[in-house]
């Protein structure tokens, strides 16, 4: 399964897809955040059918790739948040657009007659076909991305954790939502090109579900979460290069694995009380001293 | 602090209120009391800025933002990503955009957790905290920005008796020391007896104002409510007895 003989000259060709990986890790990782703390996984999945479909347009019409599957995925990401703003909407929207973005993306490659690699990469990622007009895509949305997140940080987490007390502080919480449902679908976009359609959820979920079961700090968590998305799609593409299998599945599992240790202790530091460190300090502090050389 | 005068509050061809007036000062505590329905929630909308007055007028000195807001008490996910000091420096700074942190932030907050005496758990998530210690969170949330007027709408709702006490305390030490503006909303006058200055009474369009002896009787409630309701004294607690159903719980 493995050959890493070569590997060198390999990770020479792939430059480009270790970029676009490092890059998607970063921003997937601050997004995944938001997605969490508003509840949207499950938009997420469908924001990136849409993508997969606007994407194998364009393939089917010989135009920017790319540019079809950020089309698809913002459309999408509007809908979802103009037909539900409350969760329950939302999540019949949701049931609703994603079986019809797979079918567009079914029907529009059935009729593509170019090659067969092309359309399945659309939907479980590709790791050589990062080409440097692609690799501009990704690096200029990933800059609109991460300065549209750097100006809205704040109120987009406030409106996140509380949009009633937000609200009374005149935070414009409508609005945001509608900002950062375009920021997810620019994401998920990018995502698609990475790791493909079906297993965006890896790069713009899972790691910010990991860092949430280990720390409740703010920074921490988005800290945690961007080195666990890099490190699932950089380690992901490192491992394919080696290998014949493609690249999202070792995404995937690197993501999951991370999620499974990150349970645990999280598991662990509730059963032994949020602050079971201090408290461990403390009780050693009130043990009579073990006089030494017993 | 606060002044609304000949207020009316209307859905469609429904109306809440109208001809409501009210002034608070500085310092002074207010209940609103009513029925569910009877427009508090509306109230307090159309005082934060979110909702726009059918007629009359209302004035907040010195706009939305020098309004504290504590809401009622709910479930939080015990995953979410927030600390309790997260939570009370969204008060301070939440709703600035970009990325920059004013100096004495930290101790700011530090500051505010002190005063409610949520010190002690100011690093754990606010999702494993008790539904008293959130509320207390919120307190500080809301103090932090040094608000003219806290605005408190519904905050003991599902709280023990002894959270009700710390919090309903803990409000009335504020506008003490500080001269802040207490309205606070609750369907259940018992827990703020001890500290309310006047009261809001809303029911069925109608309203009433005034000192608790002035509004807690059997005659004001009758009148408002259209049936005769008695209006009782025991052991320091006021008991009101023959409510119709939709505020029976009053």
């Amino acid at each position: 399964m493995f050959d890493f003989a070569d590997y060198g000259e390999l990770l020479a060709l792939v430059h480009n897809s270790l970029l676009a990986g490092a890059v998607l890790g970063v921003v997937g990782g601050l997004v995944s955040t938001f997605v969490m703390m508003r509840d949207l996984p499950f938009a997420v999945h469908s924001v990136s059918e849409l993508s997969f479909a606007g994407a194998s347009g364009a393939l089917l019409l010989g135009t920017n790739v790319v540019l079809g599957s950020l089309t698809g995925s913002v459309v999408a990401a509007l809908l979802i948040g103009l037909l539900g703003s409350r969760a329950r909407d939302r999540n019949s929207a949701i049931g609703v657009l994603m079986p019809f973005g797979l079918g567009l993306g079914v029907l529009f490659l059935a009729l593509y007659k170019g090659r067969s690699a092309n359309k399945f990469g659309l939907l479980t990622g590709q790791i050589v076909a990062v080409d440097t007009p692609q690799l501009s895509w990704l690096l200029a949305t990933s800059a609109v991305v991460l300065v549209a997140l750097a100006v809205i940080w704040r109120p987009l987490a406030f409106a996140s954790a509380d949009p009633e007390v937000a609200a009374a502080r005149g935070v414009p919480v409508a609005a945001l939502s509608t900002v950062f449902m375009v920021l997810l679908g620019l994401t998920v976009a990018m995502s698609v090109q990475i790791v493909g359609a079906l297993l965006v959820l890896s790069v713009v979920c899972t790691p910010a579900a990991a860092a949430m079961r280990v720390t409740a700090s703010p920074r921490l968590v988005t800290g945690l979460s961007v080195l666990f998305a890099t490190v699932s799609v950089v380690g992901g593409i490192l491992l394919a290069l080696g290998s014949t299998v493609p690249i999202s599945p070792y995404v995937t599992t690197i993501a999951f694995l991370i999620y499974l240790g990150c349970r645990a202790a999280g598991a662990y530091r509730r059963r032994r009380g949020w602050t079971a460190g201090v408290r461990f300090v403390q009780d050693e502090r009130a043990q009579p001293s073990v006089p030494s050389g017993v | 602090m606060l002044d609304i005068s000949d207020a009316a509050l209307r859905f469609g061809r429904h109306e809440l209120w109208s001809g409501l007036s009210l002034r608070v000062e500085p310092g002074e505590f207010v209940a609103v009391l009513g029925a569910n329905g009877s427009g508090k929630t509306s109230l307090v909308r159309a005082i934060l800025g979110l909702r726009r007055l059918s007629a009359g007028t209302l004035r907040v000195t010195g706009g939305p933002r020098s309004i504290g807001y504590v809401p009622q008490q709910r479930r939080i996910d015990p995953l979410t990503p927030l600390r309790a000091r997260d939570v009370v420096g969204q008060g301070l700074d939440g709703h600035r955009w970009g990325l920059g942190r004013r100096p004495g932030r930290a101790e700011l907050i530090g500051e505010a957790l002190d005063e409610v005496g949520a010190a002690g758990f100011a690093d754990l998530p606010i999702g494993l905290l008790s539904g008293g210690e959130q509320q207390r969170v919120r307190i500080a949330q809301a103090l932090v920005a040094d608000p003219r007027l806290l605005l408190c709408d519904e905050p003991l709702l599902s709280l023990d008796l002894r959270s009700q006490q710390t919090v309903t305390a803990l409000v009335d030490r504020r506008r003490r020391q500080k001269g802040t503006a207490v309205l606070f909303v609750t369907h259940e006058i018992n827990p703020v007896l001890p500290y309310v200055d006047r009261v809001l009474y809303l029911a069925r369009g109608r309203f009433r104002t005034g000192t608790v002896e002035e509004v807690f009787t059997s005659a004001t409630l009758s009148e408002l409510y259209d049936v005769p309701i008695d209006v009782l004294r025991v052991n320091g607690r006021i008991v009101v007895a023959g409510l119709p159903a939709e505020a029976a719980h009053v």
